[in-house]
């Protein structure tokens, strides 16, 4: 069991292993913030697609994980940063089934189904920033 | 990168997976298959995924992808061992994995294996 | 605010009296709760209380969050706490405070001091304060109990059960909300991988309704059964339910569905190889 963090951690993605390191520092802190073990492994595999997404689409970035409280309960939130092409049509890549590039097109509209928050921030020409937040029942 | 170890047992061929898999190792695990199956000529290949904590979406498609790559060989597939913390996050992802066959555990997935090969020699 | 300094008199006197005040205040309060709590477990409460009141004598308890309270936060907590669990009202917890400023008072009423007189009042203020003090804790044990039992009961309406080697049942009662069916899903599918059981009944006899939340997940659970390797069965739908799926467009798709328990049971059973057949009964 990794060391327990406290507060924010940020780790680079870019190579393919670093997409597992990202899994495993998300799961370290929703392990720490209790969520129950489905939530744990629907949090853990948003963070999966969303870094692949940051790697491949993105072309690299990092990942940012903490812990945050809404003065009602914990949860973890995870963002996901890359200075990439930006994503042109939202609506589009938030479809199920849409993908430029490989993959099943899941990773968008997937992610954001395992979450309890989902935040896009894109630019065209600057890069993209998703933010997911899972909170404890 | 690690590598996926593939074991063969009588006529099929046993992926236990107890690694965290990174997108290459699930690439090299594939190739690896492939060649394995065509080798060996074995009539099933078992992946156990009781130890995988998480099952994305390209983890997910390569279960899809070996067993259309098996069907081609004349071989079977059973993925075993799905934990239901897994099950229920492919579910919500919108992952159905498309006509693989699944088994509770590696002893009933050999099962399977066993009758759906008895049923192509008849 | 006074410091204690000013109240030396009452501090006196409370001190010097103590023994007698705490055995007439157990003595009110023991009567008051007619027997449903002993003398002695009265007396050592008190005792405890009384000894962290002792220092606080002179405060008006208008800030009872303060540093020096924390002794006496934590004993009242405890008391009340206790209280709940043992089925005393709020009000008998609170007079349990209350009863002690009249032992006082009546120690005090025949002094003629009016600075004596003065710092009764600001005791009795404090001991108000301290009263109320066991409401809030009273109300939040409750609160705690209430969560707890619903938790409980949630469990209790929610039985997995294993029928027969290999075959599970949860029969679903009452109103399925979406978030008790999920938790009901879980541990069906849980319970699955426990027992290696291949076939599950979800049976719905017992449910008025349905919404579509709830059947969506009913659905996903067949589907991340089936990704498991086991099979689940949905029997007993009721007619009115029947036409709300239908009515709400909802695909049931290619899940099993039987119309008793009974004939899933048969159907699972069948499946695993196992025939019942009648014997002659002579």
């Amino acid at each position: 069991m990794p060391p327990r963090s406290d507060g924010p951690e940020q780790i680079p993605i870019d190579a393919d292993d670093d997409v597992v390191r990202v899994r495993q520092l998300v799961r370290t802190y929703a392990q720490q913030t209790k969520l129950s073990l489905v939530d744990q492994t629907k949090l853990v595999t948003a963070a999966s697609e969303l870094a692949r997404n940051t790697l491949i689409y993105g072309g690299g970035g990092f990942a940012r994980v903490e812990e945050v409280s809404d003065g009602r309960r914990a949860g973890v939130r995870a963002s996901f940063h890359d200075e990439g092409p930006g994503i042109p049509d939202l609506t589009l890549a938030l479809a199920d089934g849409w993908s430029s590039g490989s993959g099943l097109g899941l990773g968008l509209s997937g992610a954001r189904r395992l979450v309890d928050q989902f935040d896009l921030d894109t630019e065209v020409g600057r890069g993209t920033v998703v933010t997911v937040t899972k909170w404890k029942r | 990168m690690e590598r996926v170890p593939i074991l063969k047992i009588g006529g099929v061929l046993l992926v236990s997976i107890q690694i965290d898999l990174q997108d290459q190792s699930v690439l090299a695990l594939q190739e690896d298959l492939a060649e394995k199956i065509s080798s060996t000529g074995a009539h099933g290949v078992v992946i156990d995924i009781s130890a995988v904590e998480i099952v994305d979406s390209f983890i997910g498609r390569m279960f899809a992808t070996i067993a259309s790559i098996s069907r081609l060989f004349d071989a079977d597939t059973v993925v075993v061992g799905m934990r239901p913390a897994v099950a229920i996050t492919l579910v919500e992802l919108g992952l159905t994995l498309g006509g693989v066959r699944t088994a509770l555990d590696l002893e009933r997935g050999m099962k399977i294996l066993g009758q759906l090969g008895r049923g192509r020699d008849a | 605010m006074t410091d204690a300094g000013d109240a030396q008199r009452l501090t006196e006197l409370l001190r010097a009296n103590a023994d007698s005040l705490i055995d007439r205040w157990v003595g009110e309060v023991a009567s008051l709760l007619r027997g449903r709590a002993t003398r002695t477990e009265l007396e050592a409460d008190f005792r405890e209380f009384f000894a962290a009141l002792l220092p606080l004598v002179g405060n008006d308890g208008k800030d009872t969050g303060a540093p020096e309270f924390a002794e006496i936060r934590s004993l009242t907590e405890e008391y009340s706490r206790a209280r709940v669990r043992a089925g005393f009202t709020p009000s008998e917890t609170a007079s349990s405070v209350f009863s002690l400023k009249r032992e006082v008072f009546a120690l005090t009423e025949n002094e003629n001091d009016p600075e004596l007189f003065r710092q009764v009042m600001v005791f009795s203020g404090l001991l108000d304060a301290l009263g109320l003090l066991t409401f809030e804790f009273y109300a939040r044990a409750r609160d705690e109990i209430i969560r707890e039992q619903s938790e409980q009961l949630l469990e209790l309406t929610t039985p997995v059960v294993k029928i027969w080697e290999g075959v599970l049942a949860v029969p679903l009662v009452g109103t399925l909300d979406s978030a008790r069916t999920q938790v009901v899903m879980e541990k069906l599918l849980e319970a699955l991988v426990e027992t290696g059981s291949e076939h599950a009944i979800i049976d719905i006899t017992g449910v008025f309704a349905v919404d579509t939340q709830v059947a969506q997940h009913l659905l996903k659970t067949v589907v991340a059964a089936r990704l498991m390797g086991a099979e689940c069965i949905v029997s007993g739908i009721r007619p009115q339910i029947a036409q709300t799926i239908v009515a709400l467009g909802i695909e049931f798709g290619d899940i099993m569905t039987k119309a008793s328990l009974a004939d899933a049971l048969r159907y699972a059973l069948r499946r695993d190889g196992v025939d019942l057949v009648h014997r002659e009964v002579r």
